[in-house]
């Protein structure tokens, strides 16, 4: 019988590769979500009922269903619905980006709501409009309280993403299912893949320590 | 240059304003004083709009403040605030806080923004501190910084909400100095505050209110020495 260590140098290439989707998956979703958040998060925050009243419905909406039922949602039941067809990997970030882009919306919401009102206030008497009071004045105020919260739904959502092996993305879980498939060796395969997540996971946390301190107001 | 007539305001049906109405000229210094909970802050506040109008009609210059169409930001532009919490902006140096409405607003060019923003700072005495955060300053310090922001725009129109109420009392007299010196410099000023000392040296006229009316005005010497009401009179035993 192979050694463990050989097990996971052999498995090594496959799983490197599924890392790369994983990564790959998370950040253009995050990305995606996080414009979806700003944008819900101040629909929230906005004095316009209908707007309010879309960007509630959305959050309660993905807040309010399993991700893995969001998931089998966007790659089987629309794309039938709809007659069209849509690539697992764009399913997947579609699902990921819709759900933490919610998640995020609230983020946002309660940063900016955070801001005292007096900043509000200052800005709006100096002559500055409510779209430049938002961006100058309270977003980068809001922002910097955000990043905990923001960094913990990455957090969240690089896990996320190992739900997409269910519609046979061959990210990071998907890989491990297929080695173990072939060779049976669930204890290094899990091991390793555990391990990988918390590499990228545990790397996250401590950047984002760095740059919060550096951030901070002096 | 300020014109208020019939101004009323209610938050839901507590009405804070009951009928308001008075003129206050070019280079005027008017001070507000009354009770906590008279509505004097909500009066000022209505000026700017802050705090959205019930009824009645505020003009500022040739601007109908009140009227559904007055572009508001251009109004304020020409209206300098200042706070009790002094509200200076914590993510931007001292520098930055005064050069912000003028580089976003008047697209101001750098060279010439901060020549006027240091030039600003010194006159309020705090030159050296441009570069430091307002957490880095004294309450003092902060409310005259915040002075010299409201004045980036130059504003026609100072108000001045409880200016030194949120100061330690050893630094009030910075603050209170500073306002005197822009008094004059012959800035229309309305000054809301419970500095009476402040208000008998620099004011041209007092405003006394109570219970979301003007109950009297007049003089300092009127108002102070030979107040004729008796809620006036009731209110000056309490605090000189």
């Amino acid at each position: 019988m192979m050694s463990s260590w050989q097990v996971i140098v052999d498995a090594m290439p496959l799983l490197l590769q599924g890392l790369w989707i994983t990564v790959k998956i998370v950040v253009i979703s995050l990305l995606i979500a996080f414009a979806i958040g700003l944008i819900t998060g101040l629909m929230n925050t906005s004095s316009n009922k209908i707007l309010k009243f879309i960007a509630t419905l959305y959050i309660d909406i993905i807040r309010g269903t399993p991700l893995l039922v969001q998931v089998f949602f966007i790659y089987f039941a629309l794309p039938a619905f709809l007659d069209i067809r849509i690539p697992a990997e764009t399913a997947g970030i579609i699902a990921i980006s819709a759900n933490a882009g919610a998640y995020i919306a609230e983020i946002f919401r309660a940063g900016i709501s955070s801001i005292d009102k007096g900043q509000r206030e200052a800005a709006r008497s100096l002559g500055l409009s409510q779209v430049q009071t938002m961006r100058l004045v309270i977003l980068p105020q809001a922002f910097r309280r955000m990043i905990p919260a923001f960094v913990n739904q990455c957090t969240i959502s690089i896990k996320d993403t190992s739900l997409l092996s269910v519609i046979g993305i061959k990210e990071l879980t998907q890989s491990g299912e297929i080695i173990i498939s072939t060779n049976y060796r669930a204890f290094e395969i899990w091991g390793t893949v555990g391990v990988l997540y918390f590499i990228i996971i545990y790397g996250i946390s401590r950047l984002s320590r760095v740059l919060e301190r550096r951030l901070s107001l002096k | 240059m300020i014109i208020v007539e019939g101004l009323q305001k209610k938050f839901g049906d507590n009405e804070v304003l009951r009928d308001i109405s008075t003129t206050i000229t070019e280079k005027e210094v008017v001070c507000i004083i009354g009770p906590s909970g008279s509505g004097k802050s909500t009066f000022l506040r209505c000026l700017n709009l802050l705090e959205e109008v019930t009824a009645g009609v505020v003009k500022i210059g040739e601007v109908t403040v009140t009227a559904p169409k007055t572009n508001i930001d251009k109004l304020r532009q020409n209206v300098g605030m200042v706070f009790q919490q002094f509200n200076l902006f914590p993510h931007l140096t001292v520098l930055e806080n005064i050069m912000l409405a003028p580089k976003h607003i008047k697209k101001a060019s750098k060279a010439e923004n901060e020549k006027q923003a240091l030039a600003l700072l010194d006159k309020v005495g705090l030159a050296a501190k441009k570069d430091e955060y307002p957490a880095r300053l004294s309450g003092g310090q902060q409310q005259r910084v915040a002075i010299a922001r409201a004045l980036a725009m130059n504003p026609r129109v100072m108000l001045f909400d409880e200016p030194t109420s949120a100061l330690d009392p050893e630094m009030v007299g910075e603050v209170l100095q500073v306002m005197k010196d822009l008094a004059h410099e012959g800035i229309t000023m309305v000054v809301v505050t419970h500095e009476m000392g402040f208000a008998r040296e620099v004011a041209d006229r007092v405003i006394f209110m109570d219970g979301g009316y003007i109950v009297e005005q007049g003089s300092p010497a009127a108002i102070f020495d030979a107040p004729q009401h008796e809620r006036t009179q009731a209110f000056l035993s309490k605090v000189l």
